[in-house]
């Protein structure tokens, strides 16, 4: 009995510790942005504790539907676009040998290493009208007018591969290197050329790589509101420049809440679809 | 009856940047032949077996499979199937769908396809396991699947690199006598990679001994260990005392070899005065007297002896400390006190040469260079 009393007290001090913080860092957050999307708002925008499902209402007005569905799309392309440059390019670092390994996958971490933000200003001032881009195709003559490469779906949809790239590889990459090449040499050996080793058994065995990665892409490609407005410019909003208005400009707290937790709830949708398919969820770091 | 040559190995060898695998192999494979390919780790089989394979391309020379030149063809162009060591069975498919990935691949009926696969699954005793999945297999099973997954693709030759390596002990008793059963049934030919020489005398229609890269003899098990070609054949193979010296006099084909311990004879050819050799002598052929023999002179002392079920085995020590084995049945036992007279039969001895001689041989090769 005695032990089973110490053992009791031990797991409480060091389960305490993170117990506080997962409450004072997310649990109460949450509660509270959970609490706020059923109040409401006074003549002076102040919040107002009074239950109300207005907000959830105002969701499904047709202009915030749009912007779902842009958004989805938007994080959409991007899941795709990582998947098709990040499969070849994992595949490669997991395969190489020697020191360029280390090599190439310092080049997919070391940008990671500084503020999104930051570069994804420094490729708008790359690719705006008097940017370097412009002037580099102006002085080689290829060009006669400016072209304007900022504030359409497509530059969004670049930004936000360009950030959330890294995010695709790492999983890819951990699938990747798990694969036996015994496995390859048998289904060789059993009389499979390239493709349809490929088909039959590279892409099943790494499949759960493409699936964690493209949940670590789709759900913050979803919420990145900055690359949106410093590239796309307003013409290509995502669920994040949603909530990031009502929380600024619009002064809609309420609102802003009840738009995080649909952001929220389709995250757990999905990452409660990543786990009936059998995915992992160690690979997405949880 | 002539002998159909299945596999034609020509003067192989593989290098990897400075490290030479496979040195100037040759070995011919005969249709429906249990072969195997014996040696330690490290001694270039499974590379041999790789590059019948396919999965790699020798340095230079030359490998034929049913007379034809394979340089040029990918492993899926080869008709050999390999079972490998780790089973490499697909974990994503059933254990139907891995024994029938090969026939899916050369777009086979469904129909068939179903039949033959369930044929081949009664023919490995795992009829009832075709909807499992390989995690859901003991090794046993993974490795019928891995044996049936080749089987059926009727390969000229199956190429099997340590299939057992990974069973247990009774097991791999068990499965040795299966595969060969299998063999004997399907009239296949089989190459079999291992570094257990037991179950290569047990399984072999025929040994190829590797060394070093080297092929050091090529024969059916009973030649292997009663006349072994070379100093590591007869260590590798079995137990053995192992005697060298020089030889002193020479009586027809009567060799008298000095070792260091004393005089010995045995039966030899070829050799000349002066030369070194060594004397191999397996432990049920070595014989004693408590009186001097004529020939020998080799004096020990019995240091312990054991009861090994139906065989004593003793342990004598010579003048020089140097230890010998002896077996004898059980209730033979060697007289614990007082000195024993080795000695053996001219028939029970296998002289072979050095490999100082192998030295002599190289000193003489650089001089002619």
């Amino acid at each position: 009995m005695k032990t089973k009393k110490g053992a009791a007290i031990s797991i409480a001090t060091m389960v305490s510790p993170v117990t506080l913080w997962m409450a004072f860092f997310i649990a109460i957050p949450l509660l509270y942005v959970a609490v706020m999307s059923f109040c409401g708002t006074d003549e002076n925008y102040n919040v107002v504790f009074r239950l109300t499902l207005e907000n959830y209402r105002r969701l499904l007005d047709p202009s915030y539907l749009q912007i779902y569905m842009q958004s989805i799309l938007i994080a959409f392309l991007t899941t795709a676009f990582c998947i098709l440059l990040g499969y070849p390019f994992a595949f490669l670092i997991a395969r190489t040998k020697s020191r360029k390994k280390a090599l190439l996958y310092m080049l997919v971490i070391i940008p990671f290493w500084t503020n999104s933000l930051i570069r994804i200003y420094g490729w708008r001032t790359f690719l705006s009208a008097s940017g370097m881009l412009n002037t580099l195709l102006m002085k080689l003559n290829l060009i006669d007018t400016q072209i304007d490469f900022l504030y359409n779906i497509g530059t969004t949809v670049f930004g936000m591969v360009y950030c959330l790239f890294p995010f695709m590889i790492l999983p890819l990459y951990t699938a990747i290197e798990k694969l036996d090449i015994n496995l390859l040499e048998a289904s060789s050996d059993l009389g499979a050329r390239g493709a349809s080793t490929f088909f039959h058994i590279i892409l099943p065995l790494t499949a759960s790589g493409i699936f964690s990665g493209s949940i670590m892409v789709f759900i913050p490609a979803l919420g990145y509101f900055f690359v949106a407005d410093i590239l796309g410019g307003g013409n290509s909003d995502v669920i994040g420049n949603l909530i990031e208005r009502q929380f600024q400009s619009g002064n809609n707290w309420p609102l802003g809440a009840a738009l995080s937790m649909i952001l929220i709830g389709i995250t757990l949708l999905l990452v409660k679809l990543y786990q009936k398919c059998g995915g992992d969820m160690e690979s997405l770091g949880v | 009856m002539e002998k159909t040559k299945i596999v034609e190995i020509r003067n192989v060898n593989k290098l990897y940047d400075e490290n030479h695998v496979v040195k100037d192999l040759s070995l011919d494979v005969y249709a429906g032949e249990f072969l195997t390919l014996l040696g330690s780790s490290g001694c270039g089989k499974t590379t041999t077996l790789r590059m019948i394979a396919g999965f790699e391309q020798p340095t230079d020379g030359l490998i034929l499979v049913e007379g034809e030149n394979v340089a040029d063809k990918e492993p899926y162009e080869r008709n050999v199937n390999t079972v490998f060591q780790s089973y490499a069975l697909f974990p994503h498919m059933t254990v139907f769908d891995n024994i029938a990935y090969g026939l899916k691949m050369k777009r086979v009926k469904k129909k068939e396809i179903h039949d033959r696969v369930m044929e081949m699954l009664e023919l490995v005793q795992l009829g009832g396991f075709e909807k499992r999945y390989p995690s859901q297999l003991s090794g046993g099973q993974k490795q019928r699947v891995a044996i049936a997954r080749a089987l059926i693709n009727n390969p000229k030759v199956l190429l099997l690199d340590e299939p057992l390596g990974a069973l247990d002990l009774k097991l791999r008793k068990q499965m040795q006598l299966e595969l060969k059963r299998l063999q004997k049934k399907l009239n296949i030919t089989f190459i079999y990679v291992t570094h257990d020489q037991e179950e290569a005398l047990s399984m072999s229609d025929r040994i190829a001994v590797m060394h070093g890269g080297v092929l050091e003899q090529v024969a059916v098990p009973l030649e292997i260990y009663e006349s072994p070609a070379s100093k590591f054949v007869a260590t590798f193979i079995g137990e053995t005392n192992l005697f060298e010296g020089r030889v002193v006099k020479i009586e027809g084909n009567s060799v008298s070899v000095m070792v260091e311990s004393g005089m010995v004879t045995a039966l030899g050819e070829g050799f000349s005065e002066g030369e070194l050799v060594s004397i191999s002598v397996r432990p049920e052929r070595m014989n004693y007297s408590v009186t001097p023999v004529e020939g020998f002179t080799i004096e020990a002392k019995v240091r312990e002896q054991v009861y090994v079920g139906s065989v004593i085995k003793a342990i004598v020590e010579l003048g020089n400390g140097n230890e010998v084995k002896l077996e004898r049945l059980a209730g033979q036992a060697l007289p614990m006190d007082g000195t024993v007279y080795l000695y053996w039969g001219e028939n029970d001895a296998k002289l072979l040469r050095t490999p100082d001689n192998e030295f002599f041989q190289a000193v003489e090769n650089i001089q002619m260079c």
